[in-house]
């Protein structure tokens, strides 16, 4: 209950500062963006991560469940340190060297946020697999489930809190590593905040940067309901 | 009813977890695998359910190989339980115990109808638990839904690995001695495995001990204590033997059915003519409905009145299944020398005397060691 408040105080003050550095119109001789470009940038910023948590989520969820599987087991290492790398390698320089790779466009921004945003996926759903007690899996066998059954009736009930999580965290990451979409021309929120910048105006980087903000809460605050939704019965609480 | 025959379980690294086993157990018996970790009893189990595959040998299940059986559907016909339960967490104790039930196709309402069943068997109640997820229980109730959930199919036959492992002594003293009445009942063949000396000898109609993953002896309980094959056996089973013969009897066996009683209204001087006359120094105090309440001494008599002014109130008492080391050790902590056994509604149905205990150990060892 306090969390919920403290969220909705933040949130409220992140978009009341918007709203009034946008209705200023003017902040030293520079114009601020109008609504209809906050409202559009927040828009482009928004579907960038969606399709990029997609894909993550598409690759992640099965790579980390797979690797768990006997005789991929041993692949688990090397993926998961493959995917680290991606996130040991600063957010900016993953980005930008995009541009030269696949050229300048939304495609870059989006390829290079999938690469950024896949550890906490990949991580998570291979630690829910693996952290399962191992007899509840022993009992399953001897009862004589059999592989599928185990995997669909046991493992991913067992796993999806954890999974969902992964994604949850993937997904605030991903809204503010997205602010630097705007380099390799993805568009976005960091469009206003560079603007800023380069302005060398702190109001017109707050209006980038805290419509921003307000947005990685407000998806980390949803989709901990989801995740609290998706949660077996028999796990809640515990 | 199970059949094995010169199994052999060799892993790749080279060690040898079970070496060439032959056993048989009969339709409704129960055979204990005893020995220390490491021994092998615990492969040989899953070896029967094809958890872990013989390197050699044969398995035969009602004369069937069970290699000749999909593995799954093999596993649905023999109930299993384990130490660490592995209840599924995100499902109701209903839907645990129905979890083979569902496998093997059985309408919803059947399988509800069964859980209720098993756990009413298990002495919980259902309108309480049914509904419950294993978190809200405690360690006691986790073993008894996984012995349950063991139950769910029906199976002719059982595999326990030291399924009343996790939780404290009182409380499995209890799940063992239920678990026995129901067995005697249901009449499954079980196959239990433990490394517990005392639990062996109260639950095994038969006791393979194994050691190196062979076995050593397979005999009943009571050959074991008073005929060890050799020197591993008897070290095994340790010069305490006398205590642990009073693992084999119960208390139905050896008490004293109709004991002299006495009831809180009575006079004194009545109470005591019949100690004399009966030649002991205290009577049972019991109601009007037989249920027992208390004990008169010989030395608290007082002249002149009644049986409910001088009697000594206890509560505790034992089940006619109790076994006489159960039996003793509550003997020990009731004062008198004598022990109150009573139904599940606290009605007396005897007495055991010190005196008696003493009189059936040493019946067994003679019986034993004049054979």
């Amino acid at each position: 209950m306090r969390h919920q408040v403290i969220l909705v105080s933040l949130l409220t003050l992140l978009i009341g500062a918007t709203i009034w550095i946008t209705s200023l119109g003017k902040v030293g001789i520079y114009s601020t963006f109008t609504y209809a470009d906050l409202v559009w940038s927040a828009w482009a910023h928004f579907k960038m991560v969606f399709i990029a948590v997609i894909i993550a989520t598409a690759i992640g969820v099965p790579l980390g469940i797979l690797v768990t599987r006997p005789g991929l087991e041993k692949l688990a290492l090397p993926v998961i340190a493959g995917a680290s790398v991606g996130q040991t390698i600063p957010s900016l320089a993953v980005i930008a060297i995009m541009a030269p790779l696949l050229g300048f466009g939304l495609r870059s921004a989006i390829v290079a946020l999938v690469i950024y945003g896949l550890l906490p996926i990949l991580r998570n759903s291979y630690t829910s697999i693996k952290t399962i007690d191992p007899a509840v899996i022993e009992a399953a066998k001897g009862m004589g489930l059999t592989r599928a059954q185990i995997a669909c009736k046991i493992e991913l009930p067992l796993a999806r809190p954890v999974i969902m999580a992964g994604i949850r965290i993937s997904t605030v990451i991903t809204v503010g590593t997205a602010e630097l979409a705007v380099l390799v021309g993805g568009g976005g929120l960091g469009k206003i905040t560079l603007t800023g910048v380069f302005a060398r105006e702190a109001l017109i980087i707050l209006q980038g940067a805290a419509p921003t903000a307000a947005m990685a809460i407000a998806l980390g605050f949803l989709l901990e309901r989801v995740e609290r939704w998706t949660t077996p019965r028999g796990l809640k609480g515990a | 009813m199970i059949r094995l025959e010169r199994v052999t379980k060799i892993y790749s690294d080279g060690t040898e977890a079970v070496r060439e086993v032959s056993l048989e157990v009969e339709r409704g018996e129960l055979c204990v695998l005893l020995g220390p970790s490491g021994c092998g009893k615990t492969t040989t189990m899953k070896i029967i359910n094809r958890l872990i595959c013989a390197t050699s040998g044969k398995i035969y299940i009602d004369g069937m190989e069970n290699t000749s059986i999909n593995e799954n559907e093999l596993r649905r016909n023999i109930g299993y339980a384990i130490q660490d339960i592995g209840l599924f967490p995100h499902m109701t104790v209903g839907e645990n115990i129905g979890t083979v039930p569902a496998l093997k196709g059985w309408p919803k309402a059947r399988r509800r109808k069964r859980a209720k069943e098993l756990l009413e068997l298990l002495r919980m109640n259902p309108v309480d638990f049914i509904d419950k997820y294993p978190r809200e229980l405690s360690g006691g109730q986790r073993q008894r839904v996984g012995v349950a959930r063991a139950l769910g199919g029906d199976p002719p036959i059982l595999l326990m690995d030291e399924p009343f492992g996790a939780i404290d002594p009182i409380t499995r003293v209890d799940l063992q001695n239920e678990f026995l009445k129901i067995q005697q009942e249901l009449q499954k063949t079980i196959i239990f495995v433990t490394h517990d000396i005392y639990e062996a000898i109260k639950m095994g109609d038969k006791i393979a001990l194994m050691k190196e993953g062979r076995i050593v002896q397979y005999a009943p309980p009571a050959d074991l204590l008073y005929r060890p094959r050799d020197e591993f056996v008897a070290g095994f089973v340790g010069a305490d033997r006398g205590l642990k013969g009073l693992q084999l009897i119960r208390t139905k066996e050896v008490m004293w059915r109709s004991p002299p009683t006495t009831k809180p209204d009575e006079e004194v001087m009545a109470a005591r003519e019949r100690m004399e006359r009966e030649g002991i120094d205290w009577l049972a105090v019991v109601d009007d409905e037989g249920r027992f309440t208390g004990w008169v001494l010989s030395s608290h008599l007082e002249e002149g009145r009644k049986v409910k002014d001088i009697m000594s109130t206890s509560a505790i008492t034992a089940t006619r299944n109790a076994v006489l080391s159960e039996a003793l050790s509550l003997m020990l902590t009731s004062g008198p020398n004598v022990l109150a056994i009573v139904d599940r509604s606290n009605r007396l149905e005897g007495v055991l005397t010190l005196q008696a205990i003493q009189n059936a150990l040493r019946e067994a060892a003679q019986k034993e060691e004049s054979q």
